[in-house]
């Protein structure tokens, strides 16, 4: 009998993985992605319902209450969140799978008992990466719901963190090679204080503008962070979930660094904007321009590319953007969207709200895919976007973003930037696009800027 | 329970790691939020491992730590689920339902 049920538990485990893994593939094309994640939500529930017959459990009573309470709580502010705050609900949903992970490892290794090397190590190991995850994403969560609102910079901050680090590192040791013996839980729980501190110090001075890199380098480090508790409990499903999202989320973690022109060290360990400003003097004025003029222009146009950036999102002007989208294709005019790796929050954070406005993913570009159709286009209309589309990035090598991709919105016949004020972007570095011939500013929120357009083009 | 030797967890860990690689090597950016959201729901099974922990738990301080584990592997596996679904319910292409004529039609049905 124990047998049978054991060997249903490892099946049980073993096709979880495998939904898993075959759930990520298909997420990794817009054409699948939709049931993507269907098959991996099968392969969690296949797992957590066979987990209620793992040999000698106790607190039953418990643990289907915090199934509960977790899950309605989770479930409710996951469906009520809009569309907009996505990124924050990653970094909290994360970030309690990283404190999960924790409290693995401080149950495990409160048990006491006499256990091998390695499992002490990967205990420890998983529950420093863990605390570190779950209050480094609870920080970025704050962060980008604005309930924290300034970047928390002072003197000697890398090396307030390198002295905690060595203290964890100590702890660690300590708890590991007391083995056999009863760990001390003092010693532990100022383990795992130290490192629920790192997570909120490395954290705090990060702007919020790199927290996408950081969210994603958090979702790897839970990854991480499970597959070693995973081997601290012996199940394989867990190491492999746990390793397959680590070594995704690394890699995905590159890709936004590099799309920033930044190294993942940079965006850690030191303030953006520091040195801000190149030498390239920027010349010229900001021309403005009506509403109406943009929409003639634009109605009258054979082929016109939006970019959108965070300013759009803010202003939650997406649905303002596809109905004006629709008005122009119905005029015959080819309309394009070019996304920025990294406008917005997160990578694709624009295609999601353009998704949710109904955009279809096939009128959507890359910036690779749609740079060299620039030339040939009459109207580059940049929505709230601002260094990914700045010309210095191109011809000023000492400026901060040298060498960042951007999208070439400077060589359409014209550009029109929607902007709030006359501000420079959130790096602080001016836009030198801004100050072209062939472009003209139309000031205003984006939602209505956007609403005066389909207005204007109604009219003609 | 069948044991795994170390040596037998390395390779899951080696091969996983590659698998994870391969993966994601590949994709397009607009995927990249729902496929960060999308993992980050597959490590919420890190909730299995915490419910184990809590019944394997005999001390107090055992389980309340056990307690708040699995609250918060829920919380990881349930919530990563729904916001990865309602984003990727949103991907439609442009020849079906929902394209520019599409719509409106389906609007004016709906009137």
């Amino acid at each position: 009998m124990d047998d049978t049920l054991s060997l249903a538990i490892q099946i049980s485990y073993y096709v979880a993985a495998f939904l898993f893994i075959m759930g990520l593939k298909r997420m990794s094309s817009p054409v699948t992605a939709a049931s993507g994640i269907k098959w991996a939500g099968v392969g969690m529930v296949v797992a957590t319902v066979i987990t209620f017959a793992y040999p000698d459990l106790q607190n039953f009573m418990l643990m289907t209450t915090a199934i509960f309470i977790g899950g309605v709580l989770a479930w409710w502010t996951g469906k009520k969140v809009a569309m907009t705050d996505m990124p924050q609900m990653i970094a909290l949903y994360n970030g309690m799978g990283g404190g999960a992970a924790a409290a693995i490892s401080a149950v495990e290794l409160l048990g006491g008992g006499e256990h091998s090397l390695v499992f002490m190590v990967l205990a420890v190991l998983g529950g420093f990466i863990g605390s570190v995850a779950f209050s480094g994403s609870m920080v970025a969560f704050a962060k980008l719901q604005g309930i924290l609102r300034k970047d928390f910079r002072f003197r000697g901050q890398n090396l307030v963190n390198l002295l905690l680090l060595a203290g964890i590192a100590v702890l660690g040791v300590l708890t590991i090679v007391e083995q056999g013996g009863q760990t001390d839980p003092q010693m532990l729980a100022l383990f795992y204080g130290l490192a629920l501190l790192l997570g909120v110090t490395m954290t705090l001075p990060i702007g919020g503008a790199d927290m996408p890199v950081v969210i994603s380098l958090y979702n790897a480090l839970t990854g991480l962070a499970v597959a070693f508790e995973g081997f601290v409990l012996n199940n394989a499903a867990m190491i492999i979930a746990g390793t397959v999202v680590g070594s995704a989320g690394t890699l995905l973690t590159q890709l936004m660094a590099k799309a920033m022109n930044r190294s993942l060290g940079n965006v850690l360990f030191s303030g953006f904007g520091d040195s801000a400003g190149g030498d390239q003097e920027v010349t010229g004025t900001m021309k403005p321009i009506e509403a109406t003029d943009v929409g003639v222009m634009m109605a009258f146009a054979q082929k016109v590319i939006i970019v959108p950036g965070y300013g759009m999102a803010v202003a939650q002007a997406q649905h303002k953007v596809w109905e004006l989208t629709q008005l122009l294709m119905d005029r015959g005019v080819d309309v394009k969207f070019a996304i920025h790796p990294v406008a917005g929050r997160m990578p694709g954070h624009m295609n999601v709200l353009l998704a949710e406005a109904g955009v279809p993913y096939d009128l959507i570009y890359d910036a690779d895919e749609i740079n060299a159709d620039f030339d040939s286009t009459d109207v580059a209309l940049v929505i709230g976007a601002n260094d990914v589309v700045n010309p210095v990035a191109r011809s000023d090598p000492s400026s901060p973003i040298f060498g960042m991709p951007i999208l070439d919105a400077d060589k359409a016949k014209n550009c029109i930037v929607i902007k709030r004020g006359q501000g420079a972007g959130f790096s602080g570095i001016e836009n030198l696009l801004f100050f072209l011939d062939n472009t003209r500013m139309l000031y205003g929120d984006g939602q209505a800027a956007v609403t005066e357009l389909i207005q204007a083009v109604k009219e003609l | 329970m069948i044991e795994l030797s170390a040596f037998a967890a390395l390779y899951i860990f080696m091969l996983a790691a590659f698998t994870g690689y391969e993966v994601i090597a590949k994709v397009p950016a607009i995927l990249h939020t729902p496929l960060m959201s999308g993992s980050n729901f597959v490590h919420g099974i890190v909730l299995v491992g915490a419910m184990v922990a809590l019944g394997h738990a005999e001390s107090t301080a055992g389980q309340v730590i056990g307690f708040i584990g699995v609250i918060l592997g829920a919380g990881n596996a349930v919530g990563g689920y729904v916001v990865t679904e309602r984003m990727l319910e949103m991907f439609q292409r442009s020849d079906r339902p929902g394209s520019a004529k599409d719509s409106k039609k389906d609007g004016a049905e709906g009137a």
